[in-house]
C-alpha cells in the first residue's frame, strides 16, 4: 500500500484542511476562531508546497517558500490579534459582526 | 504496511480532527487546542516529505509561539472571549457550502483523470530538507526574501505593541478598572467564613 508515499494523497488531504479553514472562516463570527481558520489555510498551502517540492528532489525552492509563509504567518497572527484587543477595548466584542463602526 | 503509511494516516487523522475541532467548538480554548493538533500533525507529515528544517520550525513557532499567543489573548478577555452568535447571516453558511461543493469537484476533476498514472515520490537523497542544506539555500538563492522577511517581523512586532497598547482618548471613559488586589486568592485578602473575599477599602 502506497499511502502516504503518493503526490495525490497529500493534495487530497490539503484541500480538504483548506476546505474546513475555509468554511470556518465564513460559518463562524468569533474574531478569534476566523483567525485560527486563516492559520488551518495557511498550514493547508504549506503543507502543499512541501508535498510538491518532495517531486523535485534536487531543489529547496518549495521548502524555503514554506519557510517564508511561516514567518509571515507569524507576523499577521501577532498584528492581527492586537487588533482584536483593540478591538474589544473599543466595543467590548469581538464578533466581527459588530465591528461596523465604518459602516455608518 | 509500512511506518511511513502508520505515520501518515496518524497524521492526517490528527489533521483532521484538529481542523474541525477548531471549526465547530463553541469554547475558543478548544479551538486552540485543535489548531495545536493540526499543527503537530502537519509537522509530522512534514517529517515524512523530508523536510526536517520545517518539522521544527512548525514546531517551534506554531505550536510554540503563535498558538500559546493565542491562548494568552483567549486568558486576556476572559469569558468575553467565549462569545458565540446564533443569527450569523445564512448567507455566509450557503456561501461557505457551494464554495465546499465547488472545491471538492474541483479536486475531484483535477485528479480522477489520472488515477491509473498516480505519481509516486522518487527516492531522495538524505540531505534534503536538512537545517544545513535549507539554510544553505535561504542565505544564496533566497537571501532578499530572507531579509525583507526580517524587516516584516521588525514591524509587525512594532505595529503590534503600537495597536495592543492604544492610546488614552482624555475624557473617555474606558473598561472599568478591577482592582488588581482582588484576582489574588489566598491569605493577601482578609476573608470572610464563607471563604469569600472581604470588600477592601480603596
Amino acid at each position: 500500500m502506497l499511502l502516504g508515499q503518493l503526490l495525490e494523497h497529500y493534495v487530497l488531504l490539503a484541500s480538504v484542511i483548506f476546505s474546513i479553514g475555509a468554511v470556518g472562516f465564513l460559518v463562524r463570527s468569533n474574531v478569534l476562531v476566523q483567525l485560527m481558520s486563516i492559520e488551518l489555510m495557511l498550514n493547508a498551502v504549506n503543507l502543499l508546497l512541501v508535498a510538491y517540492n518532495r517531486m523535485h528532489t534536487d531543489n529547496m525552492g518549495g521548502q524555503m517558500f514554506a519557510f517564508f509563509i511561516i514567518a509571515v504567518a507569524a507576523a499577521e497572527v501577532a498584528v492581527g490579534l492586537a487588533i482584536v484587543l483593540s478591538l474589544y477595548r473599543l466595543r467590548a466584542t469581538v464578533l466581527s459582526d459588530e465591528a461596523d463602526s465604518l459602516r455608518h | 504496511m509500512s511506518s511511513g503509511s502508520v505515520l501518515f494516516i496518524l497524521c492526517s487523522i490528527a489533521c483532521l480532527v484538529g481542523a474541525i475541532g477548531v471549526v465547530i467548538s463553541r469554547n475558543p480554548v478548544r479551538a486552540a487546542v485543535g489548531l495545536l493538533t493540526t499543527i503537530v500533525g502537519i509537522a509530522g507529515l512534514f517529517l515524512l516529505l523530508s523536510a526536517q528544517f520545517l518539522a521544527a520550525i512548525q514546531l517551534i513557532v506554531y505550536a510554540g509561539a503563535v498558538v500559546v499567543l493565542f491562548v494568552f489573548v483567549l486568558m486576556l478577555l476572559g469569558a468575553d472571549a467565549h462569545a458565540v452568535r446564533e443569527d450569523r447571516a445564512r448567507a455566509a453558511k450557503i456561501v461557505s457550502g457551494v464554495l465546499l461543493g465547488i472545491m471538492a469537484l474541483g479536486v475531484m476533476m483535477a485528479l480522477y483523470p489520472h488515477a491509473d498514472q498516480v505519481t509516486p515520490f522518487a527516492p531522495v537523497s538524505p540531505d534534503h530538507g536538512t537545517v544545513e542544506s535549507v539554510g544553505r539555500m535561504l542565505f544564496t538563492t533566497g537571501i532578499v526574501p530572507f531579509e525583507l522577511a526580517t524587516a516584516l517581523l521588525i514591524v509587525a512586532v512594532v505595529g503590534a505593541i503600537a495597536v495592543a497598547r492604544g492610546r488614552h482618548v482624555p475624557g473617555r471613559p474606558g473598561l472599568p478598572m478591577k482592582d488588581p488586589r482582588k484576582m489574588f486568592i489566598g491569605p493577601l485578602l482578609p476573608r470572610d467564613d464563607s471563604g469569600r473575599p472581604k470588600e477592601v477599602a480603596p
